[in-house]
């Protein structure tokens, strides 16, 4: 309810609305261009898909010459495609697992997250022994002199890579999609930020930047794909891509091979020979939130 | 054009001081929204568990309002209900600021509001047939356009003198009246469809959603009736107010019963899923939670509400029905804004808690689109007013028209 | 030969194993598909031995006299032995002669960097999923060469149980993200 005075009502013409209204679009504009110097040059930028091989290429370079331009080193921008005949699959064996979040950090520094504010692909979940598999009783936040702790068990969470993705049905802009291998992406020049994917998603896999993501310099990995592990803009939101950078060369992801128990298992799907294979069938496996049929790729097993 | 600028800026010092005030509440938002802008979305108390907040929320009860026009259409177009057939242009004015800052609020909300011309047929890839969100700005879009067109057409013919085709404005009245329902029911939509949320994963949310809209919508304009019938030469009978009002009861009556059914289910299963309910109502884990207070206000508010509209007595007493009216209003406000999107994420999918209220950037935000919204308001109807009613005076100060928004726009 | 013998001689420190490893050329690769595995196949990182253990035969000679009665051995106080204690001892494992060597039930030697054989001979199950990839960590390429750890690289043979670890810092609670 207005309480001014008529006198200073009166003072409001036409002509010093229209300049208030100019001043004010002004200031906005100012203030949006401090926002990222990128900002502009990624107005107009094609969605991923939409790239001839040459656009693709280029593309590629000037994002590399704009990191080389930010952090003062160079740092490669790839577009690997998924491998021919290439399906990935990944296990985690419960059982095993101590709850030592060496995953975690692993791949913050493979994956290049934002340290502050702090972004983690992977959660770890402690849970009651006496509760089982209860995410009532789940806490991420565990504090602990030592690990595992008794009548605690462990339960790492991460993209499960569906083969039913609940994130990329829910997309408006289809931003984010699931490749050949069975990884699912994002175009972080194409996100709008809308977070319906965040929503969707039954397993909190997906990470919204707050704010511009900050990674030191010298911390950044250099070896980066585009729709994986290169810095990434405020305002997208990022998720696990089984270290595409490293899986589809060959490598195991980051996380694989940090785990000091041996924990996580990985590999093609369609080779029967794989040890993902090995494991899916000489293992009773589960997969999380199996009533959502969201198909993950990402399996749970119990060995001992 | 000219003229109608002239209009604009034509009225009472009640009328320049409302205007005032409204652009104060537009240009304290811009400059929240501008630091948003700039720092992102970290100003917001939105974070990964709780990754929408008081902007859908408020997104989702404008929905609400803004297909709440066709309680008046139907009625007034469909049955040729004279009564109130004059005041539907109101309803559709009502619409048309409602969908405006519904649209205003999913761009506060996006990481890259620039980007929206990704979800633009033809020019982006909107994601249809998949994404609801993609559905939702297309038909929100729609509707918008078909109510716009019809309130300018209006009131152009008015501006001229002329009547108004009928064979143009009834076929796209009774387009908008499918569309009224579209906007809301691909709204809950947006949520029911979503298997990882489950305490909006019911069928029942889009029938709750139509139930609460037919419940506030309705009371905004009862009240903005009121005050139009005092101020200005329309006529709006006392039998046209009673008739929405019990309308409204019917609405609330079912909008209780649907709660109650959802309550029901929820409390006598007894899965995991109940704690959603526990945290909107009482708290989890021992802590109390920090939207239990407003839920149980919506809910005494909705059902005090219901019985002042549901007795005829206390219907037909219009001071009782304004404060019905205002219960209602806030009740559904509270239920859209705060009950509806905070519990949906607390816990999160992998049980976490994140006990979200929005910080004061979102609330300032939000002041600023109630701004804007009551602003397009305030200027259409005040040349609706001019050209419906005065048109055969000189453009001078002649009526008031504030005080009626005034009560509304304090409910920000 | 000149030899002299240890006692004991493996040593596994789990949190040194992770360096070890990666920094290793490992000579024989192997595409090594999962089921039968020939033993020779398996690309093995060399044995973590302890510091300054190794050989062992600096310090058991091989025509030293051997008391082969089961006992408790104080010598090699860096070892805590706890693997089947009551029923185990040192040179069922290693051999009483050619103590560079490790002996199968059967008498037959092998080398360190085969111990796994040894260890698979009560641990059969965990042998059969080691080789095919499924027990314990792998590094390296997950659709080429790979590098296989021993048993001893992550349990100490002489104590197996896994030692509690320090985790990492937990996350930041979402509300102190500003």
């Amino acid at each position: 309810m207005s309480t001014e005075n008529p006198a200073d009502c009166q003072t409001v013409n036409r002509r010093e609305v229209i300049k208030t209204l100019f001043t004010l679009a002004a200031a906005y504009t100012a203030t949006g261009c401090k926002r990222e110097a990128d900002s502009l040059s990624t107005f107009f930028h094609t969605h991923f898909k939409e790239m001839s091989p040459e656009k693709l290429a280029s593309t590629m370079e000037s994002w590399e010459r704009r990191y080389k331009k930010r952090y003062n080193r160079e740092i490669s921008v790839n577009a690997t495609p998924a491998q021919e005949g290439v399906l990935f699959g990944y296990a985690l064996d419960v059982s095993r697992c101590i709850g030592c979040r060496k995953c975690v950090y692993a791949c913050v520094d493979e994956n290049n997250q934002s340290r502050d504010p702090q972004v983690h692909w992977i959660t770890v979940l402690e849970m009651d022994n006496k509760h089982g598999i209860d995410l009532r009783h789940a806490d991420a936040y565990y504090e602990a002199e030592k690990v595992p702790r008794e009548d605690k068990f462990y339960f790492p969470v991460q993209c499960q890579q569906c083969e039913n993705p609940a994130c990329v049905k829910s997309c408006p802009v289809k931003a984010t999609w699931k490749d050949p291998d069975g990884i699912v992406v994002v175009d972080y020049e194409w996100c709008v930020g809308c977070r319906c994917c965040v929503t969707a998603c039954p397993y909190g896999a997906r990470s919204f930047n707050w704010a511009r993501p900050n990674v030191p310099a010298e911390e950044i990995n250099p070896v980066t794909e585009y729709l994986g592990n290169r810095p990434r803009p405020q305002g997208v939101v990022e998720k696990c891509t089984f270290c595409m950078q490293r899986s589809r060369n060959g490598k195991y992801p980051a996380c694989v091979e940090v785990c000091p128990v041996g924990a996580r298992k990985f590999g093609n799907l369609l080779d029967p020979n794989s040890e993902i294979n090995y494991v899916l069938k000489n293992h009773r496996i589960f997969i999380l939130k199996e009533e959502l049929n969201t198909q993950p790729k990402f399996f749970y097993y119990f060995s001992i | 054009m000219k003229a109608i600028i002239r209009i604009m800026f034509n009225g009472s010092y009640a009328y320049y001081a409302w205007v005032f005030f409204l652009l104060v509440c537009i240009v304290q938002g811009l400059m929240a929204y501008a630091s948003q802008f700039t720092d992102g979305l970290i100003v917001t108390n939105m974070r990964d568990s709780v990754s929408w907040g008081y902007y859908i929320g408020n997104f989702t009860f404008l929905v609400g309002v803004a297909a709440s026009a066709v309680m008046l259409v139907i009625p007034a177009y469909v049955y040729n209900w004279k009564p109130i057939k004059e005041v539907v242009i109101f309803g559709e004015l009502l619409a048309v600021a409602a969908i405006v800052m519904c649209l205003l609020f999913v761009l506060v909300d996006m990481g890259h509001p620039e980007r929206l011309w990704h979800m633009i047929p033809g020019l982006g890839m909107p994601n249809f047939p998949n994404s609801l969100m993609a559905w939702d700005a297309l038909v929100l879009n729609a509707y918008l356009a078909i109510n716009l067109f019809v309130v300018i057409y209006l009131l152009w013919s008015a501006y001229q003198g002329k009547p108004y085709n009928t064979k143009i404005v009834i076929p796209l009245v009774i387009l908008s009246i499918p569309l009224a329902i579209g906007i809301h029911t691909v709204t809950a939509f947006l949520y029911s469809g979503m298997a990882s949320r489950p305490y909006w994963n019911a069928s029942i949310l889009a029938p709750r959603f139509l139930a609460s809209a037919l419940c506030s919508g309705p009371a905004v304009l009862l009240i903005l009736f009121q005050v139009l019938r005092k101020i200005t030469p329309l006529e709006i009978k006392d039998n046209a107010i009673h008739k929405i009002a019990e309308l409204m009861a019917y609405a609330m009556g079912f909008n209780l019963f649907l709660f109650g059914a959802e309550i029901f289910k929820e409390y006598y299963s007894n899965t995991h899923h109940l704690v959603h309910y526990e945290y909107l109502l009482f708290g989890v884990n021992g802590e109390p939670s920090p939207i239990a207070l407003y839920a149980w206000t919506s809910l005494i508010f909705s059902f005090v509400a219901f019985f002042l509209f549901v007795i005829p007595a206390t219907r037909r007493n219009f001071f009782t029905m304004n404060i019905g009216a205002l219960l209602i209003y806030f009740s559904v406000y509270i239920e859209k804004g705060i009950a509806l999107i905070i519990p949906g994420f607390t816990p999160d999918s992998l049980g976490q808690i994140y006990a979200y209220t929005p910080s004061a950037t979102e609330l300032r935000v939000a002041v600023g689109i109630f701004g804007i919204g009551f602003l397009i308001f305030t200027l259409f109807v005040r040349v609706g007013i001019f050209l419906l009613f005065e048109r055969k005076e000189v453009p001078e100060p002649i009526h008031e028209i504030s005080p009626g928004e005034a009560a509304e726009g304090s409910s920000i | 030969m000149k030899m002299r013998t240890k006692l004991i001689l493996l040593y596994a420190m789990l949190a040194a194993t992770a360096g070890l490893v990666s920094s290793l050329d490992i000579p024989e690769s192997t595409d090594s598909g999962a089921g039968a595995v020939p033993e020779d196949l398996i690309a093995v990182a060399p044995p973590p031995f302890s510091e300054g253990v190794f050989p062992c035969s600096d310090c058991h000679f091989e025509d030293d006299e051997v008391d082969l009665d089961p006992r408790e051995v104080d010598f090699h106080d860096t070892v805590h032995f706890d693997h089947a204690s009551d029923s185990r001892w040192c040179l069922d494992c290693h051999d009483a002669q050619n103590r560079d060597m490790l002996h199968l039930a059967d008498g037959r030697l092998i080398p360190f960097e085969e111990s796994y054989r040894l260890c698979g001979q009560c641990h059969a199950q965990q042998l059969r999923d080691w080789e095919a990839g499924d027990h314990g960590r792998r590094t390296g390429e997950w659709s080429g060469t790979k590098q296989y750890l021993l048993c001893a690289h992550c349990h100490d043979p002489h104590s197996p149980t896994f030692e509690s670890l320090t985790p990492l810092p937990p996350p930041i609670r979402q509300e102190e993200i500003k």
